[in-house]
């Protein structure tokens, strides 16, 4: 029986343009709806096959706005059983905040519970700030083991074993629990909340903390967005007629014969 | 002092990790001519070195004790901080690849000072400030890394991997590394070559043929795949064909997938969202090919084709094959 604390993140849903708040602090979302990033979704469809597999539970967090108990309830709706909310503006936010506030939570479920999650997953990067290193600190904090980028995580009592694709091949990694793992996207084909999912997961009640402790930040100046460029494509032509205009290029570039 | 920690594949070094030299070398001769210093862990091969010192490096720091072996990120992060001991650096940096932040996190984390992953220029010395990627890519933060030494990965691509202008011979010294007991309890267990090779052929194709949405199905990739077997070329596909299942994720090109630089990119009946732009934007020429003149990918590539994927590929492939005779 696992139990799994499964962190995610509330991201805006990008897709075309990417605007900035005025004082260039964050993004301007006030367009575009919110997301999690897809590392994010593959680790909660990661913690919700190891309750499932082992009769245990996934509780999802996230530090972040109020707003933000929209994804938490996305996570819900797709099998996790628990969730909590650390409210904060993000924008104060560095990863060693987000890292400290996750581990406080883990100790205080140990403490009331008197047993440790036995795993905690993370995206392996958020889709907007990309820092790469919110694990990290966290295993840090809990003097715990952390494998990266790990696209596939099977338990077997006190043992995980961990699947990740790096460039030498297939790593395959064996560590004791508990321990931290991020994870990346193309292990496991998130599933998206059924009708009954939304409705059982508007009932689950959301655990509000406030932060432990002042936020650090992460060293933002400034955001800007590169200058868009003026569109400088060449037309080839419509249609199957363009080929052989598609090939006398090819052929200039030297990648056709 | 700048030190970069190198990543190697089957003892050979990584590219990434030469463009970090470069990188290094900018922020160097900003510096006023401070030495770059690498660091190696596990096997190196004979050129090694000699590639290090053509890209800039003045030593190259070798952790080659048995340990090394097989990768851990602890003991390769505790190896940047030996050097980091030795060397007295007041920059430790490495390449933005999962494996590059992973061990540059745990240098920040262990040394207690901030980290900036995918960092693509720095903008001063003092304070020390860098300019990194993020959504992907579409935005720029500009950081201030306050404390001592400044720890960073540089994003792949971000500069080019280009030689030093006046090099000497770098000097491989051994780097004695005391590791801590926890250290080794992550270490991969089995490494097995599958198809991540097809995954890695894709990052230094010359040629990627892609295949969006526009393909219509897991049947519709035949036209694509022929035109990329016949530019010597793979196939990269966006994330949703691979959302629906049509295609292996190590095939993906994006924020998520892999990040491509060929020569040439033929993105087929991709639009060119944000998060796909991510994986292509270092291509060096752009021919997309799509039904929609408007779509960003249109807009933004070098050449582009108006036409359905599956009219005008097909089209191209009877070409190329009837000028080969």
């Amino acid at each position: 029986m696992a139990d799994v604390l499964v962190c995610v993140k509330r991201v805006p849903d990008f897709s075309g343009e990417v605007l900035l708040s005025d004082d260039a602090q964050s993004a301007d979302a006030r367009y575009v709806g919110h997301t999690l990033s897809n590392h994010d979704l593959c680790a909660v469809e990661t913690a919700v096959q190891l309750a499932a597999a082992t009769g245990g539970s996934a509780t999802v967090l996230t530090v972040g706005s109020a707003d933000a108990v929209e994804q938490l309830r996305t996570a819900l709706g797709v099998g996790c059983t628990a969730a909590v909310l650390v409210e904060a503006d993000p924008v104060t936010l560095g990863p060693a905040d987000v890292a400290r506030e996750v581990a406080a939570v883990v100790a205080d479920h140990e403490a009331s519970r008197g047993a440790a999650y036995d795993l905690v997953l993370l995206g392996n990067d958020a889709a907007d700030s990309g820092d790469f290193q919110v694990g990290i600190r966290l295993a840090r904090l809990l003097d715990r083991p952390v494998v990266t980028g790990v696209q596939t995580v099977t338990l077997d009592g006190d043992r995980v074993t961990l699947v990740s694709d790096v460039a030498e091949g297939r790593e395959t990694y064996r560590l004791p629990t508990p321990a931290v793992v991020t994870v990346l996207e193309g292990g496991v084909e998130p599933r998206y909340p059924t009708i009954t999912g939304r409705m059982k997961a508007k009932k689950i009640p959301v655990e509000e903390r406030a932060l432990s402790a002042e936020p650090v930040g992460s060293g933002r100046v400034r955001l800007r967005v590169p200058a868009p460029q003026s569109s400088t494509s060449t037309l080839l032509g419509e249609g199957p007629e363009a080929a052989p205009a598609v090939v006398d290029l090819l052929q200039q570039l030297g990648v056709a014969r | 002092m700048i030190v970069v920690y190198v990543e190697t594949v089957g003892g050979v070094v990584a590219e990434v990790s030469l463009e970090a030299v470069a990188f290094a070398r900018t922020l160097a001769a900003a510096g006023g001519g401070i030495p770059v210093d690498a660091v190696v862990c596990g096997p190196l091969g004979d050129a090694g070195p000699k590639e290090l010192a053509e890209a800039g490096v003045r030593t190259v720091l070798h952790a080659d004790a048995g340990e090394f072996d097989v990768f851990s990120g602890a003991a390769h992060a505790r190896a940047v901080l030996a050097a980091r001991e030795q060397t007295r650096a007041v920059v430790l940096m490495g390449g933005g690849t999962n494996r590059g932040n992973d061990v540059m996190a745990r240098v920040a984390t262990e040394l207690d000072v901030a980290m900036a992953a995918n960092v693509v220029a720095f903008e001063g010395l003092s304070p020390f400030t860098v300019t990194r990627q993020v959504v992907g890519g579409a935005a720029l933060e500009e950081v201030r890394l306050g404390s001592r030494p400044a720890v960073f990965s540089v994003a792949g691509h971000a500069v080019e991997a280009t030689p030093a202008e006046t090099a000497g011979p770098a000097t491989l010294t051994p780097l004695a590394v005391t590791l801590e007991p926890g250290d080794l309890t992550v270490r991969a267990v089995s490494v097995e070559a599958v198809d991540t090779e097809a995954a890695g052929n894709l990052k230094s194709a010359r040629v990627v043929v892609g295949a969006g949405r526009g393909a219509g199905g897991p049947e519709g990739f035949g036209d694509a795949l022929e035109l990329a077997e016949l530019l010597g070329g793979q196939l990269g596909v966006s994330r949703v064909v691979t959302s629906l299942g049509w295609r292996p994720h190590h095939e993906q090109v994006g924020q998520t997938g892999s990040r491509i630089s060929p020569e040439v990119y033929i993105p087929c009946g991709i639009s060119g969202a944000i998060q796909h732009w991510a994986g292509c934007a270092s291509s060096k020429v752009i021919l997309a090919v799509n039904t929609d003149a408007d779509a960003p990918m249109m807009t933004k590539a070098t050449y582009a084709v108006v036409g359905d994927m599956h009219e005008v590929v097909p089209a191209v492939n009877e070409e190329i094959r009837r000028r080969r005779g």
